[in-house]
């Protein structure tokens, strides 16, 4: 019977050294100190820029806010996924319901690290996976940018998710296989500097691959399919194609980037679906800005589509 | 003969209704109203030259697609499944996806009332309209492959 108590110990030492593994490896990382040094004094008038491109209200203001509602950021939104309920909480300026009280820094760990003050990670619900592609010193802009908007009161309710999800120590090893800094799309030397501009309000601030590239069983997103759309993550139907291998390929530059501007398709259908706050929000960039994401989309490698072909109606 | 008139219209009423497909007859309007707008559209980019008169036709065409769209006939219930994009939430929520329809027609009027006499008056009206499309489109409808 010794090799058997042998092969218990065995499994036992192996087991705890995994689960130690697991547990250094999930430790939630924040920004090293060259990073911090980024973050620069931050300009509101920047920052405004990056919190419409980055959608912030889109999720974070009660849900069907229209005008200047949408700068309450108060939370509340239910993000119906197959993981659970996520629910973005209060970023208003409520130093004890909101984010009143967080440093620069805390900002620029939440959003390039998607650790929170309290050192916890967050979900990536929270769209750090792309934001972590932005400059340090966008972050500083946007910090300064929230600082002029409302406190507003009142805590949104807690997530609902099931196990083994709601076990956030674990998001640190989705973290060690999804969270990068550097680019999706590789661009050769002597690319436009417009589609180099696209590429990081795309990839970065704008998280437009959250919805549209398709997720593998853990939830990342594919990279080889890189915005080929995908079946909704959340809510229900799908988000469309926007590579040139889809319904993209037959719009110009100028047509992608009147769509984000009046939410009119080339053949005048309109926005639909979530993308009808995006658009809002491109809406308020410049048009340089608009042009810039609409050049880069169009030298995105084509893919097929990233989500199943619509079965034929049944009669 | 007079009998024959009202039978052949009561055949003909009795066919329409039988075999009026409210899926295709509200995909026409919007496809419609779609092509109206992108026409007005236009001229409020500046890419084709304003014409009152023209926008002013063009408008209340706009206002009579928008009065056809009588939602009890054309979204039945039923009417939710087979190739259509409408949403669950229409049957959910009607009031509420009337009340979008409402907004849309009451905007519609406004701008033939307030013929826009410049681009500039088009440019602000269109908008308004392109805003009520997302509004209802943002809920109301589901994108599929």
């Amino acid at each position: 019977m010794a090799w058997l108590k042998k092969l218990v110990g065995a499994a036992l030492i192996l087991g705890g050294a995994g689960a130690a593994a697991g547990w250094l490896l999930s430790a939630p990382v924040k920004l090293d100190a060259a990073a911090l040094a980024q973050l620069g004094p931050g300009d509101a008038t920047k920052g405004k820029r990056i919190f419409y491109a980055g959608g912030c209200t889109s999720c974070h203001a009660k849900p069907g806010s229209q005008g200047d509602a949408r700068l309450q950021l108060v939370g509340g939104l239910q993000l119906k996924t197959p993981f659970g309920t996520f629910v973005p909480p209060n970023i208003s300026q409520d130093p004890k319901d909101g984010i009143g009280a967080w440093s620069v820094e805390d900002l620029a760990n939440a959003m390039l690290k998607g650790v929170s003050p309290s050192g916890e990670h967050f979900y990536p619900a929270f769209p750090y996976a792309s934001y972590a592609r932005m400059k340090p010193s966008g972050i500083a802009d946007l910090y300064a940018f929230l600082k002029t908007l409302p406190a507003v009161a009142g805590k949104a309710p807690a997530n609902s998710l099931g196990f083994p999800f709601n076990i956030r120590r674990g998001i640190g090893l989705w973290k060690r296989l999804y969270l990068s800094d550097q680019p999706v799309v590789a661009l050769a030397g002597g690319t436009r500097d417009q589609v180099v501009a696209g590429r990081y309000l795309v990839e970065g601030p704008g998280h437009c691959g959250e919805c549209h590239t398709p997720r593998d069983f853990a939830g990342g997103t594919k990279k080889s399919e890189w915005l080929a759309g995908a079946v909704a993550a959340e809510g229900s139907g799908i988000v469309p194609n926007i590579t040139s291998g889809g319904g993209l390929a037959n719009w110009s530059e100028a047509e992608i980037a009147n769509y984000l501007e009046t939410g009119f398709t080339p053949d005048f259908d309109s926005v639909g679906g979530a993308m009808v706050d995006v658009q809002r929000n491109m809406a308020e960039l410049t048009p340089e800005d608009r042009a810039a994401i609409a050049a880069y989309l169009k030298a995105v490698p084509p893919h097929p589509n990233g989500y199943p072909a619509r079965k034929p109606a049944a009669n | 003969m007079r009998k024959l008139v009202i039978a052949i219209s009561m055949l003909a009423f009795a066919g329409s209704a039988a075999f009026a497909d409210p899926i295709l007859d509200r995909q026409a309007l919007m496809k419609e109203r779609g092509k109206i707008v992108g026409g007005l559209s236009k001229v409020a980019k500046g890419e084709e030259p304003f014409d009152a008169t023209a926008v002013l036709t063009q408008l209340q065409a706009l206002q009579a697609n928008a009065e056809k769209f009588d939602v009890d006939a054309l979204f039945p219930k039923g009417s939710d499944t087979g190739d259509t994009t409408a949403g669950p939430k229409i049957w959910e929520d009607m009031a509420g996806f009337k009340a979008t329809g409402d907004k849309y027609l009451a905007d519609v009027k406004a701008a033939v009332a307030a013929a826009p006499a410049d681009v500039d008056a088009l440019k602000a009206q269109v908008g308004a309209m392109g805003s009520d499309c997302g509004t209802c489109h943002q809920g109301y409808r589901i994108k599929k492959s």
